[in-house]
């Protein structure tokens, strides 16, 4: 307790009083200087480099003719952005990322809020329930797209899902390969499902162990049902932890790369896959093809339409949250 | 609380439905163990069997006797790039995060802003432009190539520069007080009593280090350079796949981080926790 209040109090103090006013009249203070700049030099010079300077000269090739090179030099204005946007393939890889995010979004949120929800409400057990969603956490993609593409949904009548549809009399299915249903999706999803909702799951319970107790109570005294107690207090309550969710997993799902890359692999590469996602597409292009100019010129359409969509989740989220 | 007559038939539903959940989120560890012990014949078999008969560790040889797949190697490379860019990386993070919170200089918020700014660049934009630079440096296949671009993380710095906001002016007078400058005190007592932080952020590091696959499938062209990911990646697109083998590599890969996970699971959901808030 009076730990908190001494740090609140620190804080206003040393901020707000010593920063602005102190320096214009004073001299600087040179070992203050030579101290910030030690600190802060490693991360400013490799935040320059890496990101500053990669995203500058980057920029630079998506206007240029570059490939199998990364010299500057021969420019050829927008061609590379015209040249994807007619691009069948590129096209394709974005109406098939945005079909993804439209699935993967809702059903991890609904997912890890149910989770976190019923955890909360458990009196015993919690540790060992939070432990097993958290764990497939720790496992990667590549891992879990191998267990996914080799044991659950390999296609074969040994494969788990095809086992236990045989319990039901259902045919077996090739799952991975299969475009008509578009069974592949169902591998596609629960690969992420499985790895992520453990994840916000954290986050939700930290959000609903923040809201006071006296609140439910005070419902349940006034009669309020329990949907009515989620509707009035659980959600408004989860606001801030809601959106940033949202947002988390809204990014990550637009830079999926991983586990398209594993489950449709074979060992002529990806031309084969039914969905290449943006990533995919990029690294084929750039990485695989060499072709730097237009791999640029990509990277940016998705860093365009990234900002986009978050820019429009953030206004339809945050609708009527002002006044 | 509430009425006792009302609760339990909720409580035994809750508790049916999160041990569903349970045994659906743990289910694949024992596919992947199940397949590990058993031989290539045991898994094809159309007939299902719960667990190998014979149990047979043939697939963890294997492994590790494929020349087209150096996974010793590769789990080797993991483990250096890993040990390497968790430490550095927090140990940065936590250096700009003290300055910018406690060391008022001229210029703070301008440095402030060029270190937030790249947070809203999401790695998709960057991976061909990192390529771009990281080859022209010749870091293709090097393992300093795969570490160099992930020890920077401008979200570290953010993280850290709001828990040194909240640090108490107390230590710091009385290390000033005992002669210390500011490296001093950073160095001597700011960053011992920020331990829980470097743990919870350094666990989280290793554990996406370990797990990166993009970054270093771009980097690690030849097979001496790959990572675990990358080998069993590889392993997974054979022309005949040694099943047990496969299964067997996915354990090996796996296990360091489960280890880590048991251990500092306390650090990691606290890193969680932390990290997510960032919004």
């Amino acid at each position: 307790m009076s730990d908190t209040a001494t740090s609140g109090r620190a804080a206003v103090a040393v901020r707000p009083a010593g920063v602005r006013r102190g320096r214009r009249g004073r001299p600087v203070d040179w070992k203050a200087v030579g101290a910030f700049t030690l600190l802060t030099a490693p991360m400013v010079l490799g935040l320059g480099l890496f990101k500053y300077v990669a995203i500058g000269w980057s920029f630079l090739l998506s206007f240029s003719d570059a490939r199998g090179t990364v010299d500057l030099g021969s420019w050829i204005g927008l061609d590379n952005y015209t040249f994807l946007l007619k691009d069948e393939a590129f096209r394709s890889s974005m109406t098939g990322i945005i079909l993804f995010t439209i699935f993967i979004v809702p059903v991890t949120f609904g997912m890890s809020l149910g989770l976190a929800m019923l955890l909360n409400g458990l009196r015993r057990g919690r540790a060992f329930f939070r432990t097993s969603f958290l764990i497939p956490a720790a496992v990667s993609y590549v891992v879990a797209a191998l267990i996914w593409k080799m044991s659950l949904f390999n296609g074969l009548p040994s494969g788990v899902a095809n086992t236990i549809g045989g319990l039901f009399g259902w045919d077996v299915q090739s799952w991975i390969a299969s475009t008509d249903p578009p069974l592949y999706w169902i591998v596609i999803i629960t690969v992420r499902l499985w790895l992520q909702v453990g994840l916000y799951m954290i986050l939700f319970l930290a959000g609903l162990q923040a809201i006071p107790a006296h609140l439910y109570e005070a419902a349940s005294l006034d009669g309020a049902s329990r949907w009515e107690q989620f509707r009035h207090i659980t959600l408004p309550m989860l606001r801030n932890t809601s959106v940033a969710i949202l947002m988390l997993i809204l990014i990550a799902a637009f830079q999926a790369f991983d586990e398209f890359y594993n489950v449709f692999i074979t060992a002529t590469g990806n031309s084969t896959a039914p969905v290449r996602p943006p990533l995919v597409f990029l690294y084929d292009t750039a990485l695989k093809g060499q072709d730097y100019g237009v791999g640029s010129a990509g990277a940016f359409l998705l860093t365009l339409l990234i900002i986009l969509v978050t820019l429009l989740q953030g206004r339809l989220v945050g609708f009527g949250r002002k006044d | 609380m509430r009425k006792t007559t009302r609760r339990t038939p909720v409580t035994v539903l809750t508790y049916l439905v999160v041990g569903v959940a349970a045994v659906l989120f743990l289910a694949p560890f024992y596919f992947m163990l199940r397949a590990a012990l058993m031989t290539g014949m045991q898994i094809t078999d159309p007939n299902w069997h719960w667990l190998p008969d014979p149990f047979s560790l043939q697939g963890f040889l294997d492994v590790f006797d494929d020349p087209s797949v150096p996974m010793a190697g590769a789990l080797g490379n993991s483990f250096i790039i890993a040990i390497v860019t968790a430490p550095v990386s927090t140990l940065l993070g936590s250096m700009a995060g003290y300055a910018l919170a406690r060391i008022a200089v001229p210029g703070r918020g301008v440095v402030m802003s060029f270190i937030v700014v790249t947070l809203m660049i999401p790695t998709s934009a960057t991976f061909v432009p990192t390529f771009v630079l990281v080859s022209a440096m010749g870091g293709v296949n090097t393992q300093w190539g795969v570490i160099a671009p992930g020890l920077f993380n401008a979200f570290s710095v953010l993280l850290f520069r709001n828990f040194y906001l909240k640090f108490p002016q107390e230590i710091e007078e009385a290390g000033r007080l005992d002669g210390l400058g500011h490296l001093g005190v950073y160095w001597r007592l700011v960053l011992p009593n920020s331990a829980a932080l470097l743990a919870s952020l350094g666990t989280l590091s290793f554990i996406e280090s370990w797990n990166a696959f993009l970054w270093p499938l771009v980097i690690g062209q030849d097979p001496e350079s790959w990572t675990a990911q990358i080998a069993l990646s590889t392993f997974l697109t054979s022309q005949t796949i040694n099943l047990p083998a496969l299964f067997a590599g996915a354990v090996v890969t796996i296990l360091p981080l489960i280890a880590v996970f048991l251990f500092a699971q306390r650090y990691i959901v606290q890193g969680i926790a932390a990290t997510g808030m960032k919004d």
